[in-house]
C-alpha cells in the first residue's frame, strides 16, 4: 500500500484544513518506522482494523448516453464511520452505489471495496456488502421468513447459522411482529425494514443504503437512524439521502456530491464552520438611523451591512463581521455606549442546509 | 451449485405463490385432453400421434407466458438489483431460473400422462413412440423455454416479453416448414432445415432417438442461455 500516494489524492479533494484520517495515520506510521526500523507494511499488517480503507474510489467516471452521471469521483471510507451521501435527486448518489455493488460498471477510474477490485473480483466485493437499492425492492409474493431463508441461501450462509442470523435481523430490524405475513402485504415502513434486515443477514463489514429512510414515518425514521448509528459504531455505513437534517443527526462524514463531482467532503462541524467564514448578527436598534450607521462604518469587526427595514424609528440591520470577533456582544456594548435601546440581537446561524444550497447552487451556475 | 438450487427453488415456488402455475397447469391439461379426445374416437386407433402434433402450437403459446416474468417482473418491482448484488454470478441466476421454468413444464408434463396411460387402458400403443413423444416434448419445451428466458432479459415489460417470446418461438417453428423452404434462396435451405424446431421434433416423435437431433436441442437451449447472460450482463457493458 502506498501512503504517499493516498495521503497525496486525500490532500487533493478534502477541502478543510485538517488533516484527515488516513494523513494522521501515515504520518504517525512513518514516524514510528523512521524511528524503529519497523517498515510501514508490517506496521500496517498489524493493525488492520485500524487503517484499513474499507472504500476507496479513485476518479470514477460513469455516463449515460451524453449526460455524465458520475464525474471523477473519489473518495475514501474506513470502517467504523457512518458515511452520509447527501445531493440533490439525479445527483449521481445512487449511481455511484451501483457501481460499488457491482450492479453497473464504470467508464473509467477505479474502486476497491475491503481490498478487492470492483471490477475485477466482484463476487468477492458482492460478499462483503450489504446492498438496499432506493425504495426497497423485494418480492411480494414471499413470506418474510421465507425471502430472508432464500437470501441465507444465496449468500451461502452454513446451515446450522441461518436460523440463528434470520433470527437476529428480525431482533435488529423489529420484524417480530410481521413475520407470519407476505412481504406483499406490509406497510412502505416494514418493508424498508425487511430491506435491511436483508443486507444485514450475512453481518457484512459494509453496509450501503440508498435513501434508507425515504418514505417511513417520523418515528421510524429515527429508528433507522438509531440503527444505522449503531451499526455504525463497528462497521462501515454509506447511505444516501436528500433530506439534510438526517446527517447532520446520524453521519460522522458528508460527502456533498452535486452533477456527479463530489463538492464537499469532512464532518458536519467542518463543512459548517468553513462554510460560516464571517458571522451573520441581525440586530434591530430604537435610535437614530444616521447616527447609528455611522457609527457601524468606524466598527473594525464588521466588514459589511445592509439596512433590512426602518420602522418608526426602529432599524433594523444584518452586519456581516470577521469570524470570531464574538459581533453580537460587541454590537450589544456599542447600542449601550450610545444609549439606544436594542429591540432584536440574534446571531444567524450558519448551518448544514446554507452549505449544501451554496455548494449545490454555485455548482449549477 | 447451491446458488443455482436456491435460485431455482425461489423460483419454483413463486410460480406456485402466484396463480400462474395452477392457471398454466389446468389449462394445459384441459386443451391437451380436449384436443386429445376430440379426434381419438374418430381416429380409433391406440395412438397419441395427433397429440403430440399439436404440442408444438401449443407450447408456443403457453410457455413465453411462463418465461415472460422470470426477467421482466424483477426489472420492473427492481428486485434484480438485489439479486444482481448478491454474490452470484450472472450464469448461475440466468440457469436457477431456466431450470425452474423447466420443472414447472416437467411437472405438467408428468401430469397429462393420464392421456397416454389411458391410450394403453384402451388399446395396445406402440410403447417407442409414447416415450419418443414425451422425451420430444420436453426437449422442445426445453428449447421454447430458452428462448422465451431470453425474450425476458430484453425488456421490462411482461406483455412485450410474452410477444418478443411467441414471436421468436414461431420464427424458429416454422423456417423448417416445407411452405418456408420451398420459396427460401436455395443456399438457405439446408440451414433453415436444420434449424427448425419442427423436424427435429418430428424426427423423435417417429421413436427415432437420434443423437443429432437431441445435440440441436441441447445445442440451442446452451445459446440462448449464453444470449440471456449476455443481456443481464449488458448492463455492466462499457
Amino acid at each position: 500500500m502506498d501512503l504517499s500516494l493516498s495521503c497525496r489524492n486525500n490532500r487533493e479533494f478534502n477541502t478543510n484544513f485538517f488533516l484527515t484520517f488516513n494523513e494522521f495515520c501515515a504520518i504517525i506510521l512513518n514516524n514510528i518506522s523512521y524511528f524503529s526500523d519497523i517498515s510501514v507494511t508490517s506496521l500496517l499488517a498489524d493493525c488492520p482494523l485500524l487503517f484499513n480503507n474499507m472504500i476507496e474510489v479513485r476518479e470514477l467516471t460513469k455516463s449515460y448516453g451524453s449526460t455524465i452521471a458520475v464525474d471523477q469521483v473519489s473518495f475514501d471510507a474506513h470502517a467504523g464511520e457512518v458515511l452520509g451521501f447527501l445531493g440533490p435527486n439525479g445527483a449521481g448518489k445512487t449511481t455511484t452505489m451501483r457501481i460499488l455493488t457491482c450492479y453497473l460498471s464504470a467508464d473509467a477510474g477505479s474502486a476497491t471495496v475491503a481490498g478487492y477490485d470492483v471490477f475485477e473480483e466482484s463476487v468477492e466485493v458482492r460478499k462483503q456488502i450489504g446492498y438496499l437499492p432506493e425504495s426497497a425492492p423485494l418480492y411480494a409474493d414471499m413470506g418474510v421468513i421465507e425471502y430472508l431463508n432464500f437470501m441465507t441461501q444465496v449468500r451461502n450462509l452454513p446451515k446450522s447459522e441461518r436460523k440463528e442470523r434470520i433470527r437476529a435481523v428480525i431482533d435488529i430490524c423489529g420484524l417480530e411482529d410481521v413475520i407470519q405475513k407476505d412481504i406483499g402485504e406490509l406497510s412502505k415502513g416494514y418493508r424498508q425494514r425487511v430491506g435491511l434486515a436483508q443486507s444485514l443477514i450475512h453481518d457484512p463489514p459494509i453496509l450501503i443504503l440508498d435513501e434508507p429512510t425515504s418514505g417511513l414515518d417520523p418515528s421510524q425514521i429515527i429508528e433507522i437512524r438509531n440503527l444505522i448509528k449503531n451499526i455504525g459504531q463497528e462497521k462501515l455505513v454509506l447511505f444516501s439521502t436528500h433530506i439534510l437534517p438526517e446527517v447532520s443527526a446520524t453521519c460522522s462524514r458528508i460527502l456533498i456530491i452535486n452533477n456527479g463531482k463530489i463538492v464537499a467532503n469532512g464532518t458536519p462541524e467542518e463543512l459548517a464552520s468553513q462554510e460560516r467564514g464571517e458571522e451573520i448578527v441581525h440586530i434591530t436598534i430604537r435610535g437614530s438611523q444616521e447616527s447609528i450607521e455611522a457609527e457601524l462604518n468606524e466598527l473594525d469587526f464588521v466588514s459589511q451591512w445592509n439596512r433590512v427595514d426602518t420602522d418608526n424609528g426602529i432599524v433594523g440591520y444584518q452586519i456581516h463581521a470577521s469570524q470570531g470577533s464574538d459581533a453580537a456582544e460587541a454590537l450589544f456594548h456599542v447600542v449601550v455606549k450610545n444609549g439606544w435601546s436594542l429591540t432584536e440581537l440574534r446571531q444567524e446561524s450558519v448551518d448544514l442546509e446554507d452549505v449544501f444550497l451554496n455548494l449545490t447552487d454555485k455548482e449549477q451556475v | 451449485m447451491t446458488n443455482i438450487t436456491a435460485i431455482l427453488k425461489k423460483e419454483f415456488r413463486s410460480y406456485f405463490n402466484s396463480p400462474i402455475a395452477y392457471i398454466f397447469i389446468t389449462f394445459f391439461l384441459g386443451i391437451s385432453a380436449w384436443l386429445f379426445f376430440r379426434g381419438f374416437f374418430l381416429v380409433n386407433q391406440a395412438e397419441m400421434r395427433s397429440f403430440f402434433g399439436l404440442m408444438p402450437w401449443i407450447f408456443l403459446f403457453f410457455i413465453p407466458a411462463v418465461t415472460m416474468k422470470l426477467w421482466a417482473e424483477e426489472k420492473k418491482l427492481g428486485t434484480v438489483e438485489i439479486l444482481m448484488t448478491l454474490p452470484i454470478r450472472d450464469y448461475e441466476v440466468v440457469i436457477g431460473k431456466y431450470l425452474a421454468s423447466f420443472a414447472l413444464l416437467t411437472v405438467t408434463v408428468l401430469l397429462s400422462l393420464v392421456l397416454p396411460l389411458s391410450v394403453i387402458y384402451l388399446g395396445n400403443p406402440d410403447g417407442g413412440t409414447l416415450i419418443g413423444g414425451y422425451i420430444g416434448l420436453l426437449l422442445m419445451g426445453g428449447a421454447y423455454i430458452a428462448v422465451g428466458l431470453f425474450a425476458s432479459t430484453l425488456t421490462e415489460n411482461q406483455i412485450v416479453a410474452f410477444i418478443f417470446g411467441i414471436t421468436a418461438c414461431f420464427v424458429l417453428l416454422i423456417i423448417g416448414e416445407d411452405i418456408v423452404l420451398f420459396n427460401a434462396p436455395n443456399w438457405l435451405f439446408p440451414i433453415f432445415s436444420y434449424l427448425g424446431l419442427g423436424a427435429h421434433y418430428s424426427s423423435i416423435l417417429r421413436g427415432v432417438l437420434d443423437s443429432r437431433d437431441i445435440i440441436y436441442y441441447l445445442s440451442l437451449i446452451g445459446f440462448f442461455l449464453y444470449l440471456s447472460t449476455l443481456s443481464v450482463e449488458s448492463r455492466k457493458w462499457r
